[in-house]
């Protein structure tokens, strides 16, 4: 019974990730929009995109390999399993024991080499140069993020999200790590979701875009894969930076029915929040160069570094 | 008690650190003004912790005289000379951002494993301001060392004495007069630098550093 219960409340959080990312991509377009004064197309449009192009006939390349007709599906499932990962509203569901942190920078990995892989697959230009630029911002944001993860799993302990978020909740303290992993993932977080400063959601344009450049070729239920996809992917960024540095409200392991109500509740207004912190940086800064991304990745790097070395002198203390 | 007194002084300690960082990465001339007013105030507010933290009242003083000429005095006039000059819309070519920082962390790691080791009998709060004064020094340094301009090595310089101050601060039982005269041999090595600055300009129209190679002889 017991497990059964479990399996519900693992599945309740699949289940709500899935049908809460289209929404948080409503509303951060929509606080883009009403920021600049504008009136921005409603917070259920991305949900009408996602069916009307699920309903759409499915355009292929002549010369597509399997590769790029399989790699839709296999970025999706790679990515929500990571999201599955994640404690949302509460902490010690089924699935957070068996992957951690690392698991979950591998899973996306995975999803971003196939997403690269898919982009070279049909042979247009533009599709490569989204690939290069992609793989060279990889080989900026991964290093960062281990980075961050050993600075986050030194102060708590473990790399399993569910102990790291009950290490913050149990003895909240001052840590100028913690503050340098925050600023450190969340440049990570932008620039691996292709938010404004490292590429514009919004347009097509050749100069600039790398995550658009990679999709252009696909039309159809594919495009919804993969734009579904990139919605979980937001989502589950901001549920980690909540899950790792805001886990007030989340519902212990083994909680009723009430505490994981009163999870959910703080876990969708965490949401709000994010998005609407994030429509807010978005709008208040530029799109950088191409060449200016590793400066700014590079400063994730060395927050990172800078906050697991300064753990060591606490730690030495 | 003396856990949050070890931490909230971290906290301003490693800011102070953050801060360098900070002033490696900018290559425009009014944004490296601004980062160093923040270095000074984070430092100013890093020494009156210390002041509270030692029960020393005199330290205030110094966080006033820090926040006075560091985060008032110099920076204003820093714009007044580079406007003057006609500089403060220059961007610095700075040899790669990256290398540089990679550099500034391998010199954070080298102070720490000096001083933490060579410490271990101090008190844990002078243990680790003096590992991050190190630090904040050696930053200064390279900061010195890779810029090309004569205005951000003063920048440079400048924020190397801020780590100075905070090693000062955290020894117990520095004396005041220590300090004073610390921050007024600054200020005057500030003015002589300045002076020395706009002689630079008028015998060579630039404040770049490299075409001082011309005075050596050197060909290339």
């Amino acid at each position: 019974m017991a497990m059964i219960l479990e399996i519900a409340a693992q599945g309740a959080q699949m289940g709500l990730v899935l049908a809460l990312s289209p929404l948080l991509v409503g509303l951060t377009r929509k606080a883009k929009a009403r920021l600049l004064r504008r009136r921005g197309p409603s917070l259920f449009q991305p949900y009408r995109d996602l069916l009307r192009l699920l309903r759409k006939e499915t355009v292929l390349a002549e010369n597509a390999s399997w590769l790029f007709r399989s790699a839709p599906y296999l970025i999706f499932a790679a990515t929500w399993v990571a999201a599955a990962l994640i404690p949302t509203f509460a902490t010690g569901l089924m699935f957070s024991w068996s992957g951690d942190l690392i698991a979950i920078a591998a899973l996306l990995g995975s999803a971003r080499f196939f997403l690269a892989l898919a982009g070279m697959d049909v042979g247009t230009s533009f599709g490569g140069i989204g690939s290069s630029r992609e793989t060279m911002f990889a080989s900026f944001a991964e290093p960062a993020t281990i980075m961050i993860v050993f600075t986050v799993s030194l102060i708590a302990g473990s790399t399993q999200l569910s102990e790291i978020a009950a290490s913050t909740l149990s003895h909240y303290e001052l840590r100028v790590s913690f503050g340098l992993a925050l600023i450190a993932l969340a440049i990570v977080a932008i620039a691996e979701n292709g938010r404004i400063p490292v590429d514009n959601p919004a347009t097509h344009l050749e100069l600039t875009m790398v995550h658009e450049a990679m999709v252009l070729e696909y039309s159809g239920r594919h495009l919804a894969m993969i734009e579904l996809a990139s919605a979980l992917k937001l989502l589950l960024y901001l549920s980690m930076i909540a899950c790792i540095f805001a886990p007030w409200g989340m519902a212990p392991a083994g909680a009723g029915a009430r505490a994981l109500g009163l999870g959910a509740l703080a876990y969708v207004a965490k949401m709000a929040v994010g998005g609407f912190l994030l429509a807010f940086f978005e709008i208040s800064t530029a799109k950088m160069r191409v060449f200016r991304v590793p400066d700014f990745l590079g400063a994730a790097l060395m927050l990172g570094l800078l906050g697991t070395l300064l753990l060591f002198v606490s730690r030495s203390l | 008690m003396e856990r949050l007194y070890f931490d909230v002084a971290h906290l301003f300690a490693g800011s102070l650190v953050l801060m360098s960082f900070v002033l490696l990465y900018q290559d425009r001339m009014t944004g490296l003004i601004n980062v160093f007013t923040m270095h000074a105030v984070v430092l100013s507010l890093s020494v009156g912790w210390q002041a509270y933290a030692q029960n020393a009242p005199h330290l205030y003083i110094t966080a006033g005289i820090a926040v006075l000429f560091k985060a008032v005095i110099i920076p204003i006039s820093l714009q007044n000379m580079i406007e003057r000059m006609g500089i403060h819309r220059e961007i610095e070519v700075v040899g790669g951002i990256g290398p540089t920082m990679l550099l500034g962390i391998a010199l954070v790691a080298l102070s720490l494993a000096v001083v933490l080791p060579a410490t271990a009998a101090a008190d844990p709060l002078a243990r680790e301001d003096i590992a991050f004064a190190l630090s904040v020094v050696l930053l200064g340094l390279l900061m010195m060392v890779t810029r090309r301009n004569a205005v951000s090595q003063i920048i440079g310089f400048m924020s190397l004495e801020n780590g100075l101050i905070l090693a000062a601060t955290g020894a117990k039982g520095m004396p005041l007069v220590v300090e004073i005269s610390v921050a007024f041999s600054v200020l005057i090595a500030f003015i002589v630098i300045g002076i020395f600055l706009f002689r630079i300009r008028e015998r060579f129209d630039t404040v770049d550093v490299q075409e001082l190679d011309r005075v050596r002889g050197s060909t290339k």
